[in-house]
């Protein structure tokens, strides 16, 4: 094993698969809307060019040749798998396809926009979404996808393979939805890959390679929406949001391995070139003058990185952004990053008096930050019992072991 | 695809209605049925008399079981149905979106499942 043809032809092969997967499954299934057959027909077409194109070398036009080998046994699948006469009828129409890809060997269209549009739609289950985009484009498996989200594989196996079945037999279309639909089925994409990227963010030492690699997985699909639809603020502005919290992820951690919180890292630590692209990213968005949700998120993101440049976080700006996506989207972890900001411009006694304004909210009383919010204003009114006993809350829910011991160290500090 | 429009409502909410709103409702839905009719969409639709006038049959060890009433008791009860011929899943929802009845109960879209013969 391990002949040099062998190594060339895997390179080659993972390196297509990496760059085209998507888009030849985007293909392959875009008219049949067969999501779980062109993936099977791929794994097979992948299969076959590690054996020969270690024989006889890469073809000129890989992803043709790929495609090929694919259509031929997707058509087998289905020659064996059904019949009757719609079967005839969809077995006719592949062979076409694949004789009108053989007659003029062309460049595939990129139709993976669109099967990202079908994965997110509103008829599949919101929490699946992400999943079956880091599948069908990025040709995740599904216990690496399992692991990532923290689910039993077997389950994610099932789930994926239940919202795929449902694109095909309910008929969800594979096209960008016209424009009055537009907006709020391009927010269920962008959610998709956000989550996806949040849970690759959310390992912040590293310790687990798959969910660290999500992030970058989510920051390919953010550009690859925005270079599809360049013209779609909110496109722009997840894909800032997310290199601007790429670009501190390694000042999240000192070298001793502990917590930093954002308002102590060292800027000279951040990663200078994806800020810059995140800046230029927010700024051609507002040019469109159409603020979301996510422009919003990654101005506040741009609003601390002024620290770079000034030394300081521009706190009324922050303020005025948690107000504005407090107004859009309710959610009470905005409304608890906006109360830190009220803190920051006003003193910890009115941003306590805008946590308390939360306090009626259930979904609060098991949500760390709350609590950690909570217990670093409490001790800097000098309500010194109540902190300890709001940074105790906050410890008890913490997973990360790191940032568990920076509470611990905050609340010993304070007592 | 063909997909069935199963329209579910409250039968005792639509019983009590007033005169009025139940001449609209009805004016709202030929209007609607034609608008399908005019796209070409419309396979088949009809209204359905009130559950209480629904018998149920099953058959247990070879006995037939005859029962008076629906399937389920729920709170909205099937009403009518339509059935649709449209290009995709999206298609079908935005017809559901029209239909009178969506404003007042649920409008289950299924596809049908062809028959190979």
């Amino acid at each position: 094993m391990g002949s040099p043809g062998d190594q060339q032809a895997r390179d080659a092969a993972e390196d297509i698969a990496r760059r085209s997967y998507g888009k030849l499954v985007a293909y392959l299934s875009a008219r049949t809307r067969d999501v779980a057959g062109a993936e099977d027909a791929l794994a097979d077409a992948f299969a076959a060019a590690l054996t020969d194109w270690r024989q006889n070398g890469i073809p000129d036009n890989p992803e043709a040749w790929l495609m090929a080998v694919a259509r031929r046994r997707a058509i087998d699948a289905a020659r064996r798998q059904r019949t009757g006469v719609a079967a005839e009828d969809r077995i006719r129409l592949m062979i076409e396809e694949l004789e009108a890809t053989a007659a003029e060997p062309m460049d595939i269209p990129d139709q993976r926009l669109a099967l990202m549009f079908a994965c997110a739609h509103p008829a599949i289950e919101p929490s699946i979404r992400a999943p079956l985009i880091l599948q069908t484009i990025l040709g995740f498996d599904a216990a690496t996808i399992a692991s990532a989200f923290l689910v039993a594989p077997a389950t994610m196996g099932q789930r994926l393979s239940r919202a795929k079945g449902k694109i095909q037999q309910a008929g969800v279309p594979f096209r960008v939805p016209d424009r009055h639909d537009l907006r709020e089925r391009l927010d269920a994409v962008l959610a998709a890959i956000y989550a996806a990227f949040a849970e690759g963010w959310s390992d912040p030492a590293g310790s687990e390679a798959r969910r660290r690699n999500l992030a970058e997985e989510g920051i390919w699909l953010g550009r690859l929406v925005v270079s599809l639809m360049p013209d779609e603020p909110e496109a722009l502005g997840l894909l800032a949001l997310m290199l601007h919290a790429e670009a501190r992820r390694g000042a999240r951690r000192n070298a001793e391995g502990d917590y930093v919180p954002l308002a102590e890292q060292d800027p000279a630590a951040w990663d200078d070139g994806l800020i810059d692209e995140a800046e230029t990213l927010l700024h051609s968005a507002s040019r469109m003058d159409d603020v979301g949700r996510y422009q919003l998120e990654a101005a506040v993101q741009s609003a601390h990185g002024a620290r770079r440049l000034t030394g300081a976080a521009d706190w009324a700006a922050i303020e005025m952004l948690y107000d504005a996506l407090l107004a859009m989207t309710g959610s009470p972890v905005v409304a608890i990053n906006r109360a830190v900001a009220i803190a920051e411009m006003r003193g910890p006694a009115a941003g306590l008096a805008a946590l308390d304004a939360l306090a009626d909210d259930a979904r609060l009383a098991e949500y760390q930050p709350y609590w950690a919010a909570r217990a670093g204003l409490l001790a800097r009114t000098g309500e010194t019992e109540a902190a300890g006993a709001a940074y105790e809350r906050a410890i008890g829910l913490e997973s990360d072991p790191a940032v568990r011991r920076f509470l611990q160290k905050e609340k010993k500090a304070r007592e | 695809m063909q997909y069935m429009l199963l329209i579910y409502g409250n039968e005792a909410g639509m019983a009590s209605a007033p005169k009025e709103a139940v001449t609209q409702m009805n004016a709202a839905y030929m209007a609607y049925t034609q608008a399908m009719m005019t796209a070409g969409v419309l396979k088949a639709g009809d209204r359905l008399r009130p559950s209480s006038d629904a018998t149920t049959v099953r058959v247990n060890d070879g006995k037939n079981q005859v029962l008076d009433g629906p399937y389920a008791d729920t709170k909205e009860q099937l009403g009518g149905y339509y059935m649709i011929e449209v290009p995709d899943l999206d298609a079908a929802l935005s017809w559901a979106a029209r239909c009178p009845g969506a404003n007042f109960g649920t409008i289950e879209v299924r596809p049908i499942w062809p028959m190979s013969m």
